[in-house]
């Protein structure tokens, strides 16, 4: 689990690659609070083959990323 | 240079993507009367750049005002990038800059040799437009801010606003495209020296030598790329002028490393702002969605957007090739068929 609360972006974002590059997760959890991350995120992760469901609490969002089969 | 101050770190958001954006900006006005008076050749009713108002059959003057937070960490590159971006209100509208005035907003603890060397980039680009500044006002803030109010001259038949553009004409534009990503970019440390350079450079060079070219030939409208992105003002431009305009995305000079920035998703709040007021009125065909984002990237002190005649095309292309940054054919002009305003091909 990433939690990139708080922070503006592009650091999301560039947490998430990171950690892909680092270990290539098979699923991945992200935690940040603005549409712009959900949005960056979402746009690198489906240009590395994942796919990403993103639950909406309370105005902060988790974002799950899963290899696509 | 270890106690150097890094202006970026104190800013919220960078250059023309602290814009706020155009629907906003409609709404916020919304119910405010606003006064004509004969004289006034361009006012607010068409997003122009700058506002015109005839002095006399030989002489308008022009007016504008642009200013925003630090998009580089070099206090004399911050303030010569802001001069640059307020003067090219002035040529986009065909003029000449000719009085400037600071508006500045400086933190308490700013070391001083910082807010001197803002105000001298500002200095030296005013300069190099043929302008002066003859003061201006500055307030204390937690943020830095810095720009200009311009004041500058054009013959009153001679204005070219962003709502002139005419069936058939061809779209020409001066500098490369992906400034925003790049700043963005930077913030993660994420963009080498060398590119960051090459950013500062084209934020630094004025649109004088595409406005003075452009003045010799068939000029229907003018706008320049600034924070709403090459989408959003070509959106501007062909709304007010009430034509669709066609791109050849192959044709723009697209960043290669702001490309590939936004294929990873490396992008400014200010696109997602830009795309939300603008693409309803785009049909993006097959366009890979990373250069669809760059389109909608706001670019800080971005370059001048053409429509010229279309017999005059070739020779205003030629002569821009030399002068600007990158000049670029990148598309057409044509009549208004109902459907969409931007066609991307």
């Amino acid at each position: 689990m990433i939690d990139a609360r708080g922070l503006s972006c592009p650091m999301p974002v560039v947490m998430v690659q990171n950690e892909v590059k680092k270990s290539s997760p098979n699923e991945l959890k992200v935690q940040v609070d603005s549409m712009v991350c959900v949005e960056n995120i979402t746009r690198y992760a489906s240009s590395q083959k994942y796919d990403v469901e993103v639950a909406n609490k309370d105005g902060e969002f988790e974002l799950t990323l899963k290899k696509k089969k | 240079m270890e106690n150097k101050v890094k202006l970026t770190k104190l800013a919220n958001c960078a250059g023309c993507g602290a814009k706020v954006g155009a629907g906003v900006l409609a709404k916020l006005l919304e119910g405010i009367k606003v006064r004509s008076d004969p004289n006034l050749l361009v006012g607010f009713d068409k997003s122009d750049d700058a506002s015109v108002y005839k002095v006399s059959d030989e002489l308008a003057l022009v007016q504008t005002v642009d200013f925003f937070p630090p998009i580089a960490d070099d206090p004399y590159t911050f303030g010569a990038i802001a001069a640059t971006n307020a003067l090219s209100d002035v040529y986009a509208m065909g003029g000449e800059p000719k009085l400037a005035l600071n508006i500045m907003a400086v933190p308490k603890d700013l070391p001083k040799e910082a807010v001197h060397q803002i105000l001298r980039g500002g200095y030296d680009k005013a300069y190099e437009a043929g302008a002066i500044i003859t003061g201006g006002h500055s307030i204390l803030d937690d943020e830095p801010k810095y720009g200009l109010a311009v004041t500058g001259f054009v013959h009153p038949d001679k204005v070219l606003t962003n709502s002139g553009a005419k069936d058939g004409d061809v779209l020409l534009l001066t500098k490369p495209i992906g400034i925003g990503i790049l700043t963005t970019a930077a913030k993660a440390d994420l963009v080498p020296k060398e590119t960051m350079s090459f950013a500062f450079k084209l934020m630094t060079t004025l649109n004088k030598s595409a406005r003075d070219a452009m003045v010799k030939y068939r000029v229907h409208s003018c706008t320049d790329v600034t924070g709403f992105a090459l989408l959003g003002h070509s959106c501007e431009m062909a709304q007010g002028s009430d034509v669709e305009i066609h791109l050849n995305v192959d044709d723009i000079d697209l960043i290669e490393e702001s490309l590939e920035f936004a294929r990873m998703g490396i992008l400014p709040e200010g696109m997602y702002r830009n795309r939300s007021f603008a693409e309803a009125y785009v049909d993006s065909g097959e366009i890979e969605l990373a250069k669809q984002d760059m389109l909608y990237d706001p670019q800080t002190s971005g370059g001048l957007l053409i429509a010229v005649h279309p017999d005059d095309a070739d020779a205003l292309f030629e002569e821009l090739k030399g002068v600007v940054p990158s000049a670029q054919k990148i598309g057409t002009v044509k009549k208004y068929s109902g459907g969409a305003r931007i066609y991307l091909h």
